[in-house]
């Protein structure tokens, strides 16, 4: 009797066993960059959060093609070094199939040279224009370039016929890169940069340089720069009673900018990506689907709007998805169904990679808005 | 045994693990990591000549360590020098560097050494970040190129290793060397009591510039040898955080002690991975276990270590006694 028992429990231990090898093939691994703490955690937190709640979704609906996604997560701080080691060991250690991220320049130009070598493909979640351009075999990136913002904003300019222009940027990698591109912009749109004021990523009063400027022949104010900086200028610009336009960059385009900037934040104009006026696009809108799914969803998730910032990690999830769903998992698989992306329409713009395009976006990805009544407004 | 041959001996063992350590991790994400502890030793080292020895504070080593890897970086790719060249000009330059700001810096002690320290490399950290069109800003210096002897490339991280170790190795041995030397004394004596080393002969005001300089000279190989199997360089990495890192690395290694060094650099370097689930607050760890090791063990691990070590020296030695 006992004996029998036993054979049974056995045979069905053997079957449960099996039945669980047959469904559970090894999970397809993803390897995370982000810069959840340290200086640039403000784009690292979002686009971890928003990249887990896209993983945890994939996996609930079935995974890619019967597969599991596995995300491993490593904090990079924003240091170059840590993101060096972060990314030897997601491509020795933990052999995933394909990276997202990092979240700055910086940390993704540092680990260049790594995954090349490796052939893996990445797709980072940072806006630098060198990070491809020139073009690299195994990088694609999802933040839009600050060269398609710019022309954004000198183009409402000139319908307003603001000629003589003060720039005021800060001293990190953002801010250095959109220095040059206000610079190489203006000449082409023939408007002339009559200040060119800095200041440092962690200053907390900018009245100095906005004194000078406010002496100067300035029609507008051009700021380039990521929370907090910004917020700083913005209330700055109150205080001195300066009535110049205020227009900003996209690195200020979530609710935390209102909130800090408090009334300052009023009527100033930025280009950002949809992300944030999603429920005022129109409805032949391509992203517009994307665009409310995530916000609503990320706000389920974690309490807040999800943000630009989370999109670009929206992106690349949903970008490689895509290619291993195309092709096969294994990396080299994936860089080539990643490259023959068409027409993708996802958080940050709709995305179509080339062998010669690993942007993917146009200028179409940007949209002007205005903050006004501590909300966003499209500007058409 | 006497004290130098055991030293010698202890060297040896020391270098033979250190070569054949890669034998057991072959292709394994271990030896890159052993490669940032070969530079963090090396910076350990350096900062300890300084610290342990002269007992003089540096809270801006970073910076010495950042104008190595900057200067060989641009003279690599903006000049297109060899990248041994640029490690020789950067080592001299920064030395040199140190040399000259050696002498009002050092005058002072304390708090205020500490301070100028501070400042100095805060204002480094301030050129690497805000020099654009030289150092490539914020956003880093790509496309350093790898070192090379011939046609062997150190792009692998088995051949940094090797460059790496054999070249930290080379520090450690010049250093034991000098503390066991009259030098050496010499600052230990200023270590103790500036004063009555003074009074004894020591020329302490040059002593502790020369200890200086050397020190920046070793931190400015580090430095470009960083540069150079990294390949890319980011002011970030050279900040005021990363001066308090070095000084976390030799207190708790052990002051003095150039294994100490190694010891501390390796527990620093990969305590990270570790302490990755507490994010922000990693910061608190370290600062914990500052506070804990010169509480209870002011001679770092290694004298920790040295301890257990009597502990079961002498219990061997009472049990083989009770045996007779």
């Amino acid at each position: 009797m006992l004996k029998q028992m036993f054979r049974v429990v056995i045979s069905v231990l053997f079957v449960v066993l099996m039945a669980g090898s047959a469904v559970a093939a090894p999970p397809i691994k993803i390897g995370a960059l982000f810069a959840v703490s340290g200086p640039a955690s403000f784009l690292g937190e979002p686009e971890r959060n928003t990249a887990k709640m896209m993983v945890d979704e994939i996996n609930k609906a079935g995974g890619i093609k019967g597969r599991q996604l596995e995300l491993i997560v490593i904090d990079t701080q924003g240091d170059a070094t840590k993101a060096v080691q972060g990314v030897n060991k997601l491509i020795k250690d933990d052999k995933v199939a394909a990276i997202i991220g990092p979240s700055t320049t910086g940390d993704t130009m540092a680990v260049i040279p790594v995954v090349e070598k490796a052939e893996i493909p990445m797709v980072s979640c940072a806006a630098g224009v060198k990070i491809t351009d020139p073009t690299k075999k195994w990088v694609f990136k999802t933040a839009q370039n600050d060269a398609l913002a710019v022309p954004k904003i000198f183009d409402h300019m000139k319908k307003q016929k603001i000629n003589k222009i003060a720039i005021l940027t800060v001293s990190d990698g953002f801010g250095s890169s959109g220095r040059e591109q206000l610079v190489l912009h203006a000449k082409q749109f023939g408007i002339q940069i009559i200040s060119d004021e800095t200041y440092g990523p962690k200053d907390t009063d900018m009245t100095a340089q906005l004194t000078k400027i406010r002496g100067s022949e300035a029609q507008a104010i051009v700021c380039w720069g990521t929370n907090p900086g910004p917020a700083v200028v913005a209330r700055n610009v109150k205080q001195l009673g300066i009535t110049l336009p205020l227009y900003m960059s996209h690195g200020v385009s979530s609710k935390k900018f209102i909130e800090l900037a408090d009334d300052g934040a009023e009527g100033i104009i930025l280009p950002s990506g949809r992300v944030v006026v999603a429920d005022q696009l129109s409805k032949s809108d391509p992203q517009k689907k994307a665009l409310l799914n995530y916000v609503e969803n990320y706000k389920k998730h974690y309490n807040v709007e999800g943000d630009h910032f989370g999109g670009h990690a929206y992106d690349a999830i949903m970008l490689i998805k895509g290619a291993i769903e195309r092709g096969g998992d294994s990396p080299a698989a994936i860089r080539d169904q990643l490259e023959k992306t068409v027409k993708y329409a996802g958080i940050g713009g709709t995305f179509s990679y080339s062998a010669q395009d690993h942007a993917g976006l146009t200028s179409d990805a940007f949209v002007l808005v205005q903050i006004k009544n501590k909300g966003w407004t499209l500007l058409k | 045994m006497t004290k130098e041959k055991r030293e010698i001996l202890i060297f040896l063992i020391f270098t033979l693990a250190v070569l054949i350590t890669p034998l057991f991790l072959r292709g394994s994400y271990y030896l890159n990591v052993l490669v940032f502890i070969g530079i963090n030793t090396m910076l350990a080292i350096a900062l300890n000549l300084l610290l342990g020895y002269a007992g003089q504070i540096s809270l801006g080593h970073a910076a010495f360590f950042g104008l190595g890897a900057y200067i060989s970086g641009i003279l690599t790719t903006r000049f297109s020098f060899d990248p041994w060249l640029a490690m020789i000009i950067s080592a001299l330059m920064s030395g040199g560097l140190a040399f000259i700001i050696g002498f009002p810096i050092l005058k002072l002690k304390g708090h205020y050494l500490a301070m100028a320290t501070l400042g100095f490399g805060i204002i480094m950290f301030i050129i690497f970040n805000e020099t654009v069109a030289l150092t490539g800003g914020p956003s880093g210096l790509s496309g350093i190129p790898n070192i090379h002897i011939n046609s062997l490339v150190f792009d692998n991280d088995l051949n940094n290793y090797y460059l790496i170790w054999v070249i930290t190795l080379m520090v450690m041995l010049l250093s034991i060397n000098l503390s066991q030397s009259r030098i050496g004394r010499a600052l230990r004596a200023i270590h103790d009591s500036e004063v009555a080393a003074r009074v004894m002969g020591v020329n302490a005001r040059v002593l502790k510039v020369q200890i200086f300089a050397v020190s920046a000279l070793i931190s400015a190989v580090a430095g470009s040898l960083y540069a150079h199997t990294m390949t890319f360089i980011s002011p970030a990495s050279f900040g005021f955080n990363f001066s308090i890192e070095l000084v976390t690395m030799v207190i708790i290694g052990g002051l003095g002690s150039i294994y100490g060094s190694f010891l501390g650099a390796a527990i620093l370097t990969v305590l990270p991975e570790f302490l990755r689930v507490l994010q922000d607050f990693d910061i608190v760890v370290y600062g914990l276990m500052l506070i804990l090791m010169t509480m209870f063990m002011p001679g770092g691990l290694i004298s920790g270590l040295r301890l257990i070590g009597e502990a079961i020296g002498s219990r061997i030695k009472r049990k083989s006694v009770s045996n007779a």
